[in-house]
């Protein structure tokens, strides 16, 4: 026990011990902990953003609807928009990250465990920090790419909110990103080498590339507009020789990367569902990484087609038709391996593969319709009408929420030793896919007659009538899905069958410990030798090619013996919370640069100071000078 | 931290939980730091060019502020630049367990960076804001927007650099030891070496 031994440096305080009871969390820098407060966190702000779904659903029902003013919805779209992208689907995918990439790579934390709490209440406060501002005068309410220069004549604090909040979002992000890219590259098991990792964490890894490089692009569009709002910079003003174009490029250069940072976790996910439910391995492993990661270099390439009709001339936007065009191809590589990995299988169709399959489904309308925005001049068609939204909402929620779904139902009995009810499961994705069909499926009809996106009422004989009131149904079908999920939930902790190691039958690593893992995970630090190891542990291959079990069955963990005594894990912390809070002072600082706003800067900067200074003086137990 | 291997090769493997030496986990994190942060310049750097090649106006800078002039930044360049030589000579010495080059050149690599942020803020800036300010025009805003991002790292740096000096002094570095001295310069170097994209962008360009 090297470190333990090692108490050379001290700090202000002890650091907190105590790993269970309801202060834990708070001080917890245990990866499963973590996740799972990203997760929950994650799902309290998908109710949000669905109850402002459902309020925008509510007022288009009918033409001349009367339930929110222009003020209100103009708040909502955008709150919905910013809540569910960077509240909901990054998080959820960060969430899953943080729980598994460890027990998938068989390590026993993430490389850098106090930096994983700060993302975590970076991202909760930054959160917090936006929504605050329905009670400070309004929230942001430009669209969620709030385009110059609107973002910068909208009167009130909303669109400062906007560029402080994500601003301070994004540092959660990068934080995670690093330290995902670290433990991926360093902390893997012996034998586990990089095309032997569980497709998840390749995902993981080229998302976290991404965050890397389209975080700082958005710093600077939010950097440049928190000037021009607070302190009468013109960087957008065309009066004052600025850009509003700039924006846009800025803004759309994070802006692509950003969608396949939200899609990339669910392809992950589905990645190890489907294999299991199969009873086979994933098809093509090396095409479905490779494609991955062709992703994550082509998702550079293509921003400006969301800038086809901004004028950029038609040399730009054939090149950028091009380059979309032919970002399907490895989406497309990635379907037919999906398809081919089911192909021949034994099927199960349990809640999290019909989830995935979902996820297909769905993406596979979602990509359709996003190669025809790629043309450029059918895209000046569709452009800021409704047929845009369905394409993102199908592979945003058809794509991006059925994926996550699929993962919580997958990993749910891993996290909490019990497993979802099934029948409520398949409820629950059969009402989820109705609903979702209903609502989104008539947008694409909408946006072909011209509805535009983004109005808060219509007349009626515009011919919208019918078809609004399907999507507004269809709304109530999904919450009603979300409700009977909440359910599963309460009724699982209540009574759940006890889910033991492996109650799937599965193939990767983090099967082989107990349900819930213990602290450490890993009571020995597995060795690798296959590709799904757990599996290969599991099963041998008979001579006609069939699996067999093998006898002894000594592959999954039982617990039932004081083990693990002896392995050290880093102590709690109070530093990472303490250094997040000074985010939002620091924030609203800025938005009431006053007096009191010049107090709240120089409190929130000693504040993070403080949490920092204690944080690096702290008694190492992860960092030895 | 040692666990036995699960079977009976009884293989003796090390839980990767510390390293130290170039592949340590501060050295990657710091590596993840620099791309971040290096991708943030250019995205500015970019803008510069963008707006400046965008905003129609055939003299830059516009409006009737002059070129910037090139004595003062090169003499802020000399001293910063010249700041990576001490620091670099005390992340050497420690590796070889040398105290006191460690201790001597983080207070030189100090005093100069913190010459050069004096001068930005006490010399500088006053006379600039004298011709214009960040609200003047698109070329103002992109002046202090840029300039004073970078002296805002300068600024984390000579924090960083008395934290690291705090703990040389307290004897916490040895020739086995020294990560956050490692950290420490390799975040001044780029500190340093975004500079020269400042100084070109900021200083030298609109001369041409
Ligand atoms: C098959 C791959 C894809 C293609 C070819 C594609 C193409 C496009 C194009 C051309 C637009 C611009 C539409 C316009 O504004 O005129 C667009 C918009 C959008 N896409 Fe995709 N896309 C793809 C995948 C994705 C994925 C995976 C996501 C998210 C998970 C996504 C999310 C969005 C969003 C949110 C917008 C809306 C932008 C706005 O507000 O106007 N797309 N897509
Ligand atoms: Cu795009």
């Amino acid at each position: 026990m090297a470190t333990a031994a090692y108490p050379t440096r001290r700090g202000f305080f002890t650091r907190p011990r105590s790993t269970t009871g309801k202060w834990s969390w708070f001080f917890t820098v245990d990866h499963k902990k973590i996740g799972i407060m990203y997760c929950v966190t994650a799902f309290i702000f998908f109710i949000v953003g669905g109850l402002e779904a459902l309020a925008i659903r509510s007022q288009l029902a009918q033409p001349n609807g009367e339930i929110l003013n222009a003020e209100v919805y103009n708040q909502f779209f955008t709150m919905h928009g910013l809540t569910m992208i960077f509240l909901v689907v990054m998080p959820m995918g960060v969430g899953l990250m943080n729980y598994l990439v460890p027990l998938l790579i068989g390590a026993r934390d993430v490389a850098f465990p106090r930096l994983n709490a700060f993302s975590y209440w970076v991202f909760l406060f930054g959160g917090i920090f936006l929504y605050s501002s329905f009670f400070l005068g309004g929230a942001p309410d430009g669209g969620w790419f709030g385009y110059a220069p609107l973002n910068e004549t909208l009167p009130g604090h909303g669109m400062t909110f906007y560029a402080l909040g994500l601003q301070i979002l994004g540092v959660a992000s990068l934080a995670g990103a690093v330290n995902f890219i670290i433990t991926i590259i360093n902390m893997r098991a012996p034998g586990m080498t990089l095309l032997r990792m569980p497709v998840f964490v390749w995902m993981t890894l080229v998302t976290a590339f991404l965050l890397l490089f389209a975080m700082p692009i958005i710093a600077v569009a939010l950097f440049e507009l928190m000037f021009d709002r607070a302190f009468q910079a013109t960087f957008f003003d065309p009066t004052q020789g600025g850009d509003p174009l700039l924006w846009q490029h800025l803004f759309w250069l994070f802006g692509h990367p950003e969608v396949y940072i939200m899609i990339l976790p669910a392809m992950g996910i589905v990645s190890d569902v489907l294999p299991t439910f199969s009873g086979k391995p994933i098809f093509g492993y090396n095409a479905i990484v490779f494609a991955g990661a062709a992703i994550g270099f082509m998702g550079w390439g293509v921003w400006a087609h969301h800038m086809f009709t901004t004028g950029l001339g038609p040399v730009a936007n054939s090149a950028f038709a091009l380059s979309t065009m032919f970002i399907a191809v490895p989406t497309g590589v990635k379907i037919f391996n999906w398809i081919g990995t089911m192909w021949g299988g034994s099927l199960r169709f349990t809640t999290p593969m019909l989830f995935s399959i979902g996820f297909i489904a769905m993406f596979i309308i979602g990509g359709l319709s996003g190669v025809t925005h790629s043309i450029a001049p059918h895209d000046a068609q569709q452009q800021d009408t409704y047929y845009v939204v369905a394409h993102f909402h199908y592979v945003l929620f058809g794509g991006a929420i059925f994926g996550l779904f699929s993962g919580f139902y997958y990993w749910w009995p891993k996290a909490f030793g019990k497993l979802l009810s099934e029948k409520l499961g398949k409820v629950h994705f059969w009402l989820m896919f109705l609903g979702f069909n209903l609502t989104f499926g008539p947008f694409h009809v909408l946006g072909l007659n011209g509805m535009p996106r983004r109005i808060y009422t219509y007349v009626e004989g515009m011919g919208w009538d019918f078809m609004n009131l399907l999507s507004t149904i269809g709304a109530f079908v999904i919450a009603l899905s979300a409700l009977v999920f909440i359910a599963n939930v309460v009724i699982t902790r209540r009574r759940g069958e006890e889910a033991g190691a492996d109650p799937w039958d599965a193939r990767t690593l983090e099967w082989s410990t107990t349900s819930p893992p213990p602290e450490y995970n890993f009571e020995e630090i597995p060795i690798v030798r296959h590709r799904d190891d757990f599996w290969h542990r599991k099963y041998i291959e008979t001579p006609e090619g069939e699996p067999a079990r093998v006898l002894a069955g000594g592959a999954v963990a039982t617990h039932e013996h004081e083990a693990g005594h002896g392995i050290h894990m880093p102590s709690p912390s109070y530093f990472p919370i303490v250094a997040a809070t000074g985010l939002p002072l620091l924030g609203y600082g800025v938005i009431y640069f006053n007096s009191t706003g010049k107090a709240l800067l120089v409190l929130g900067a000693l504040v993070t100071m403080m949490g920092l200074f204690g944080w690096v003086l702290e008694p190492g137990a992860e960092e030895r000078v | 931290m040692s666990a036995r291997a699960a079977d009976d090769r009884s293989t003796e493997v090390v839980l990767p939980h510390h390293t130290s030496g170039t592949r340590a986990f501060g050295w990657w994190g710091m590596l993840g730091l620099i791309a971040t942060e290096a991708t943030l310049f250019g995205a500015l750097i970019s803008s510069y060019f963008y707006l400046r090649f965008t905003s129609g106006s055939v003299v830059w800078p516009p409006g009737d502020i002059p070129k910037p002039s090139l004595t003062l930044p090169l003499i802020m360049t000399a001293i910063l630049w010249s700041s990576s030589i001490p620091v670099h000579l005390a992340d050497s010495g420690i590796k070889k367990g040398k105290q006191g080059r460690l201790k001597v050149g983080l207070l030189l690599g100090f005093i100069l960076g913190a010459t050069f942020l004096a001068i930005q803020i006490a010399v500088e800036y006053p006379e600039t804001l004298h011709e214009f300010s960040p609200s003047t025009n698109v070329y103002g805003s992109l002046f202090y927007g840029l300039t004073g991002l970078h002296g805002a790292h300068v600024a984390v740096g000579l924090l960083f650099s008395l934290w690291t000096q705090v703990r040389a002094w307290r004897g916490h570095f040895d020739e086995r030891r020294h990560v956050t001295v490692q950290n420490f310069a390799m975040y001044w170097h780029f500190v340093d070496a975004v500079w020269a994209g400042v100084l070109f962008t900021i200083y030298l360009s609109p001369h041409f």
